[in-house]
């Protein structure tokens, strides 16, 4: 996966004048944990927290924000674990498929989930609260609950390859791969998952994010600093 | 008993005259400390002593022990290895006293009237208590040389010179080899032979680091080595880049580097001209094993199936391809001629991609793919050589090569 934003509390904004052969390293025994798991075959946005950014850590966990991702399948194939790499399992046409045949699939599945949501949200929906909230699209669920996609829409469709934009929560990407593979079977044909990519996890987004030639303290502290800020209003607001 | 009393003031006296000396510094074997412990050696004679005995040898070796730790150690040489030596003062003070009994006799006899003598169990008044010094002992076994740096003059010596004795007491018995040297003796010829083949003074650092078993090499076998070496036309400078990048070169016998040598030569079937410029660029291949070159060499012909030839233009090119991982080998040409479908012959003329990061390639090589510039014929328009493809840097390559700018190059690898 690609280097995420980082953020932490503790960064030393002053430049380093004195040479790093006189006083050392700047920073030794760093604490650095990760936010949201990104497994070996995805990429994209990772989020990694610094020294005090850990606890900013766990309340981002606890504000149950949800995480974007691109997903692309490849139609006519079906494999073991889902992904374009795994053991051949069957092959299919899939000359059949038409764009307003997948859209139909996807509201289906947009549908489930919706009622998913609001059932795993503890939120009696007979109130005007509910009803307001609703509206907003501030419900969510904000304790422990099963994979929830609160909205997939396709990108493109060029048979045999299609790609998907998914916002969700609490997912694996395993799951999203599981998801592609449904796909496949609903439209009576099969597919396999050729990429998974996290364009967004809360509050940070791929703009945010820093490439592997810019994992360096200068771009680091920078990518904190500009992260600061948006981290906090969305604390504020969801913690309260 | 009134007996060992009046003889234990003998020893008091002598530990004040000792202390009042102010623990004169001398060598272990001679001076004051010995006549101290000399002087009460004879009632190791007397058999009721036995049980005292113990205890005023061990605070001879105490006294011994306190006078002769300076550390600007003049004896190095007696705490280079301490745990042979610790048992010899003992030995020595019971030598001296199966020596001397008819001296002592009389000194025996003599102080029967003086006053009692002071038990190391007897409390002492307070400015007694602090004019007893008591350096701690070297330990007798450590696995660490930071115990014994402070008083090793050797170590000190080396430390000087820049050799990382923390990287050098993790291998196998060198920490002890190092203790056991003498700096004068045996380390200073062999560092102003190393000077002499041409070893940079400030590589002896690092040198003695990676290869500290130099230290305990015969002079006259490495100075064989070298003229072994030079008799097969290796020049002086040549030799010094070769000991300097292979610091295990010269312990190798003559037999074994001939032997070697003339591998590389059968293996390779190159001319013993090229031979040697392969094996003065890359001396790491003299001292490695030779295991895994062989199986790299088959893996380039077998797998890979690269022609005798051309393996062999591959190789003088760049040596490392015979030490490089087998599977990162593997990996990089199957993307290579499978997927960016380069040919054989293309890969002969630039090996230098064989030794990059295959992330690297695969970067670029998608980046120019989306941009449609992916050409690497050298007959067909716009053709981009492997070399440039790899060996660029980023700024450079997004401008000359790609014709786009590095935002857009950063653009697309976050899309990847």
């Amino acid at each position: 996966p690609r280097g995420g934003g980082a953020q932490g509390g503790r960064c030393g904004l002053t430049p380093t004048l004195v040479s790093v052969a006189v006083r050392g390293p700047r920073f030794r025994r760093l604490k650095i944990g990760a936010g949201h798991r990104l497994d070996v075959k995805a990429s994209g946005v990772f989020v990694l927290g610094i020294g005090h950014g850990n606890k900013l850590l766990t309340d981002l966990y606890n504000c149950h924000l949800t995480k974007v991702y691109t997903v692309g399948g490849l139609f006519g194939k079906a494999t073991d674990d889902f992904s374009d790499t795994g053991k051949l399992v069957e092959k299919t046409t899939f000359d059949h498929i038409t764009r307003e045949k997948l859209e139909r699939i996807l509201a289906v599945i947009q549908g489930t989930n919706h009622k998913a949501l609001l059932m795993h949200s503890n939120i009696d929906m007979k109130t005007q609260e509910a009803y307001e909230l609703a509206v907003k699209g501030l419900i969510r669920p904000m304790g422990k609950s099963p994979p929830i996609i609160t909205a997939i829409r396709c990108l493109q469709l060029a048979l045999p390859e299609f790609q998907l934009e998914i916002h969700c929560l609490h997912e694996t990407q395993q799951y999203l791969r599981k998801i592609v593979h449904e796909i496949g079977l609903e439209l009576k044909s099969s597919a396999v998952c050729t990429q998974v990519r996290r364009i967004r996890d809360g509050v940070f987004t791929v703009d945010d994010a820093l490439l592997r030639t810019q994992w360096n303290l200068q771009s680091i502290q920078n990518a904190i600093r500009d992260c600061q800020l948006k981290v906090k209003r969305e604390l504020e607001k969801t913690l309260g | 008993m009134a007996l060992w009393a009046r003889q234990g003031s003998r020893w008091c006296c002598l530990l004040q005259a000792a202390r009042a000396a102010g623990f004169p510094r001398r060598p272990r074997s001679c001076g004051s400390p010995a006549q101290a412990c000399r002087g009460f050696a004879p009632l190791a004679l007397l058999p009721s002593r036995n049980e005292v005995l113990p205890w005023r040898l061990r605070a001879c070796r105490h006294v011994s022990v306190g006078s002769c730790a300076p550390p600007d150690g003049a004896k190095d040489g007696s705490f280079s290895s301490p745990k042979s030596n610790l048992p010899s003062p003992a030995k020595q003070e019971q030598a001296k006293a199966e020596t001397l009994p008819d001296l002592s006799a009389e000194i025996l006899y003599e102080d029967w009237d003086d006053i009692p003598p002071s038990s190391a169990l007897e409390e002492i008044s307070e400015e007694e208590a602090v004019q007893i010094i008591a350096e701690p002992l070297l330990p007798l076994q450590s696995s660490t040389l930071r115990d014994y740096v402070d008083h090793s003059e050797t170590l000190a010596k080396l430390v000087h010179l820049g050799v990382d004795l923390s990287q050098v007491e993790k291998r196998q018995k060198a920490g002890q080899l190092l203790l056991t040297l003498d700096f004068e003796k045996d380390i200073r010829k062999i560092l102003l032979f190393l000077k002499d083949v041409g070893v940079e003074d400030n590589q002896l650092g690092p040198f003695l680091t990676k290869n500290p078993y130099i230290l305990a090499e015969d002079l006259e076998a490495l100075e064989t080595r070298v003229a072994y070496l030079k008799s097969k036309k290796f020049g002086k400078g040549e030799i010094a880049q070769m000991v300097s990048r292979a610091p295990y070169l010269l312990l190798f016998s003559v037999e074994r580097l001939d032997n070697r040598l003339g591998f590389f030569k059968n293996e390779l079937g190159l001319s013993v001209k090229k031979t040697k410029d392969l094996v003065i660029r890359l001396p790491r291949l003299l001292t490695g094993k030779l295991e895994p070159v062989k199986e790299n060499l088959q893996v380039c012909q077998i797998e890979l199936g690269f022609q005798h030839s051309e393996i062999q233009q591959i190789v003088f090119k760049t040596p490392k391809i015979l030490t490089a991982s087998k599977k990162r080998l593997r990996q990089t040409f199957d993307y290579l001629h499978n997927i960016m479908g380069i040919p054989h012959h293309m890969l002969t003329r630039f090996p230098q991609v064989f030794n990059s990061k295959l992330l690297r390639i695969k970067e670029r090589h998608m980046f120019l793919t989306f941009l449609g510039r992916a050409q690497y014929d050298p007959a067909q328009p716009s053709y981009i050589s492997l070399d440039q493809l790899v060996s660029l840097p980023d700024e450079v390559f997004c401008t000359e090569i790609a014709k786009a700018s590095i935002q857009d190059f950063e653009k697309f690898l976050k899309t990847l």
